[in-house]
């Protein structure tokens, strides 16, 4: 029988059976039966751009990896999560990231480096993704040296989330890039600053102005770090926001992807716009009584 | 109108009636309406008009401007930065104002290079003009390669020193080489004196599920490299009911080493417009693509004044030789880029796409083309259709073996006394196919079998049959059929390296594994260089390989270390690894 008439398919992975329904992913499948394997382009408010390999399991019967976090269950299908090969294969994937980009502010990486032994050592003076910094606003900053092309921002920005299509991949092969039209910047180019790109960002790439500039003042203290929800004050649709703080200041704004309204999604008021919050002098906390 | 923003580049009046003319029927979009323009459900219809509209800025002006994108965009209804994105992907167009004057693309791949490239490049250069270092041209039986983009003009792939008398065997045996050198190519009632458009009426007679039938019993099997049995494709889309269906011919031929499709579109277009007929009519598709690789001038011309007569002989449109029936006709040109000749790649460049291999499944015959039940074969294979048609099913099996029945074509090029296209019965030994050329021009070092992606033989291996059996247990492929001849006056790391170059640049970028361990094979050969590769340079590049061929998308990241694998196996570059 073709799986599309079924109403649940059977696969085992690493030996347990699952059974779930058709359409559903390998790391859908895996995390019911709670095996976790590694992503970095997935996420769970998007549709998977099937890029990074870094998920790849072992089908029993397919000539190559597959990729767990698009590949639909198969009637059937003897999945294994953890071996030699994809040890190799996900290894590989870390080395070639590491020695193309700058990895220092994403930690899930750093961990899956040390767990898969990944030796950037081993490559003598390998080309990097090299980019100048893009500071064009006050609201975030573009530094591509750091972009993995795992298509999030683009797919945010698309028809995953936002429907504006300010930037594509640009290019080809190792010189692809994320970029507007001829490279315009993002103040003139179909940006609505939505920040959704931010949002979604796994490496840091894009990140608030406001953090870059306590990283480049050395202020940068995750110790002091707090986050806090909250929902916005702005519109009816009511969006939960977490703000995360340093010391009691805002750097960034975020919404959780589980979210049932927002999906992680925001829109530019409630995710840049809580100056009023922290205002240069100090609010008003007794009435102003005119003589 | 639209909630799309553009920037405030304008078009010149030139670009500007140049795109009204050209997109006759914009669409329409109406106010907070969004089109969806992603995945396989894309219900944007005249988004397959950016290709050909990239095309006609860069033939206008040279290059494309930012008012130029930013108008035909817009006209399109487009997002200016997926417009760029799309633009960007292909090597002949140019994003910047270039100097003036037409720009030779030469080809700098190891045949073309043996061919005497470097100082044609260097007399091009001397006398001024443009000259872009091409990846394989397809032309590689007449060295060097050559492709001339000329601003407001027709571009050219033939020049005043080409060749140009068609290099093939003529022989009595020939079967889809049978009408080369005797017809006119582009004369339809030549095409049907050497028994052109009888298969046509013979399928009709027949009717789709017997010539289907007919292409099962025969075993013919794809030629375009991946060997998939072509009856079965066929039957697959004949299954799916419900219209719009495409039949697409994939001649973007760009495999390094291959020039065999060019030489089926130059002398005999007829024969390809006719199968894709009786695909169509068969398997219930009304509307077929021709792709055809940008750099390929003289064939896309033939193919579209032949495509034209066919259609005043009512052999194409409407109501087909007195039928009910209908199959319209298109040709899609490439902008230079080897992977769109990937199925899903080349379906996303026509949709107006980056040209970016979706991933499989769900495969073509179930979601290909504007996400429909797609036919996508070779030209070579699409010409064996119409022998089976006209010939028979015993006929065909009677050349070949049992396991690979029927005939091949082979593109032989490099140090051989008569490169050129030789049609041969599957099993013949590659010794035999080197002598029929008129043997190895100095002593063989090697030969790479199937282009870039296949794999090197060395001289101990020349009583090889030349099937997809015996390929196979040999952990080799016959690919696109490139035969590329080495003597030993070939340096062998200097090709090695050039072919890892090949994959650097083609890469789409769209995977990891590829995008970045192109780069590093290509880097770790240049640092090993002439020198004997030590051990730690030959497991990083074992490790390279594993990521490559096990966690790519598509063929091309799969099949991009084969080449180095197979030379380390040969002892072709430092010690073996055994
Ligand atoms: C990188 C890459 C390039 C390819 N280029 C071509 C090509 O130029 N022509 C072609 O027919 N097939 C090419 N293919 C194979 C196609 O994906 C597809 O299998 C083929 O067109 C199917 O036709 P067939 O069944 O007649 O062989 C290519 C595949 C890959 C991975
Ligand atoms: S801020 Fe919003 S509109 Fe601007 S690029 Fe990012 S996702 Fe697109
Ligand atoms: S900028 Fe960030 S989200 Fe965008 S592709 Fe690069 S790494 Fe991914
Ligand atoms: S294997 Fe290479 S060409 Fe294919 S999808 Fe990946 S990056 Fe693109
Ligand atoms: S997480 Fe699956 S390919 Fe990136």
């Amino acid at each position: 029988m073709s799986d599309s008439l079924l109403t649940e398919v059977t696969v085992s992975i690493n030996g347990a059976t699952v059974s779930v329904a058709p359409g559903t992913t390998i790391l859908e499948a895996a995390a019911i039966a709670g095996v976790e394997i590694p992503t970095l382009c997935w996420a769970s408010n998007l549709t998977p751009a099937n890029a990074c390999r870094l998920c790849v399991v072992e089908m029993e019967e397919s000539r190559t990896l597959v990729p767990a976090c698009s590949r639909a269950c198969e009637q059937g299908a003897v999945i294994h999560t953890e071996s030699e090969r994809i040890a190799v294969n996900r290894k590989m994937v870390l080395e070639f990231l590491d020695t193309t980009n700058d990895l220092t502010q994403s930690p899930e990486l750093q961990e899956l480096i040390t767990r898969y032994e990944a030796d950037s050592s081993r490559y003598t003076e390998p080309s990097k993704m090299q980019d100048d910094i893009k500071i064009e606003d006050d609201l975030f900053v573009r530094a591509y040296d750091r972009c993995v092309l795992c298509y999030k921002c683009v797919d945010a920005c698309g028809d995953d989330a936002q429907f504006t299509f300010a930037i594509s991949m640009a290019g080809r092969g190792f010189d692809t890039r994320v970029s507007t039209e001829f490279e315009t910047p993002l103040p003139e180019s179909a940006c609505v600053y939505c920040g959704n790109c931010v949002g979604v960002c796994p490496t840091n790439a894009l990140q608030f102005k406001k953090e870059f500039d306590l990283r480049e003042a050395g202020q940068w203290q995750p110790e002091h770090q707090t986050t806090t929800e909250t929902i916005c004050s702005y519109c009816g649709v009511g969006c939960t926001l977490e703000l995360h703080t340093q010391d009691n200041e805002i750097y960034k704004v975020t919404s959780p992807a589980d979210h049932s309204v927002t999906a992680g999604h925001l829109c530019i008021k409630g995710r840049f716009g809580w100056q009023y919050v922290q205002p240069p002098t100090r609010r008003l906390s007794t009435p102003n009584i005119s003589s | 109108m639209s909630d799309l923003k553009y920037t405030n580049s304008d078009p010149d009046s030139h670009e500007r009636d140049a795109i009204d003319a050209f997109v006759i029927d914009p669409p329409v979009r109406h106010e907070g309406e969004r089109w969806v323009v992603s995945g396989l459900d894309r219900t944007h219809d005249s988004r397959h008009l950016l290709l050909p509209g990239l095309h006609l800025l860069q033939n206008l002006k040279g290059w494309i401007s930012p008012g130029g994108l930013n108008y035909l965009a817009e006209t399109l209804q487009i997002p200016a930065a997926e417009a760029y994105g799309v633009a960007s992907f292909y090597d002949l167009f140019q994003l910047e104002e270039p100097e003036e004057g037409p720009l030779h693309h030469v080809c700098v791949d190891p045949v073309c290079a043996m061919g005497g490239s470097a100082s044609y490049i260097q007399e091009l250069r001397s006398n001024g003009d443009r000259v872009h270092e091409s990846p394989c041209l397809g032309q590689c039986e007449r060295p060097p390669g050559i492709f001339v983009q000329i601003k407001g003009d027709s571009n050219q792939d033939l020049t005043a020193t080409t060749n140009i008398e068609p290099q093939f065997n003529s022989s009595s045996s020939n079967r889809l080489l049978r009408r080369f050198g005797t017809n006119e190519p582009v004369n339809l009632n030549s095409y049907k004196e050497h028994g052109g458009y009888q298969a046509l009426g013979t399928a009709i007679e027949l009717g789709g599920a017997r010539v289907i039938e007919m292409l099962v019993e025969s075993g013919l099997t794809g030629r375009g490299g991946a060997a998939f049995p072509t009856g079965i494709k066929w039957q697959s889309v004949a299954d799916h009911l419900s219209a719009p269906k495409y039949v697409v011919a994939n001649a973007d031929e760009s495999e390094p080493g291959t020039f065999k499709d060019r030489m089926i579109l130059e002398n005999d277009p007829f024969a390809l417009i006719e199968a894709m007929t009786i695909a169509g009519l068969s398997t219930g598709c009304e509307k077929g693509w021709i792709y055809i690789r940008g750099e390929y001038a003289t064939a896309a011309q033939r193919l579209s004044e032949a495509i034209a007569e066919a259609y005043s002989a009512q052999l194409l449109g409407n109501r087909i030789q007195g039928t009910s029936l209908t199959f319209d006709l298109e040709i899609r040109q490439g902008a230079g880029a080897y992977i769109c000749g990937e199925e899903t790649s080349l379906f996303n460049s026509i949709e107006g796409f980056r040209g970016e291999p979706r991933s499989k499944p769900p495969y073509p015959t179930d979601k290909g083309l504007f996400g429909r039940p797609t036919i996508v074969n070779n030209p070579e294979t699409f010409l064996n259709v119409i022998e089976i048609l006209n010939n028979g099913v015993d006929y065909y099996q009677s050349a070949g073996t049992p396991a690979s029945p029927g005939t091949k074509l082979f593109c032989l090029s490099g140090d051989i006394a008569r490169p050129g296209l030789y049609e041969a019965g599957f099993g013949i030994r590659l010794r035999e196919l080197l002598s029929d050329a008129g043997g190895v021009d100095g002593d063989l070092q090697a030969i790479l079998l199937g282009g870039a992606a296949g794999c090197f033989v060395g001289p101990e291996q020349l009583d090889l049959p030349l099937t997809f059996e015996d390929t196979k247990a040999n952990d080799l492929t016959l690919g696109s059929g490139a035969v590329m001849v080495f003597s030993t006056k070939v340096n062998v790391p200097d090709v090695l390296g050039r072919l890892a170059e090949f994959f650097r640049n083609e890469s789409c970028g769209q995977c990891v594994p590829c995008r970045i361990g192109t780069v590093r094979q290509h880097e770790v050969l240049l640092q090993i260089g002439a020198d004997k590769a030590n051990k730690d340079q030959l497991s990083l590049l074992h490790d390279i390989d594993t990521v490559m061929t096990d966690a790519s998308i598509c063929g091309l990241g799969q099949t991009a270390a084969s080449a180095v694998r197979s030379a380390i196996t040969l002892g072709l570059l430092g010690e073996t690894r055994s």
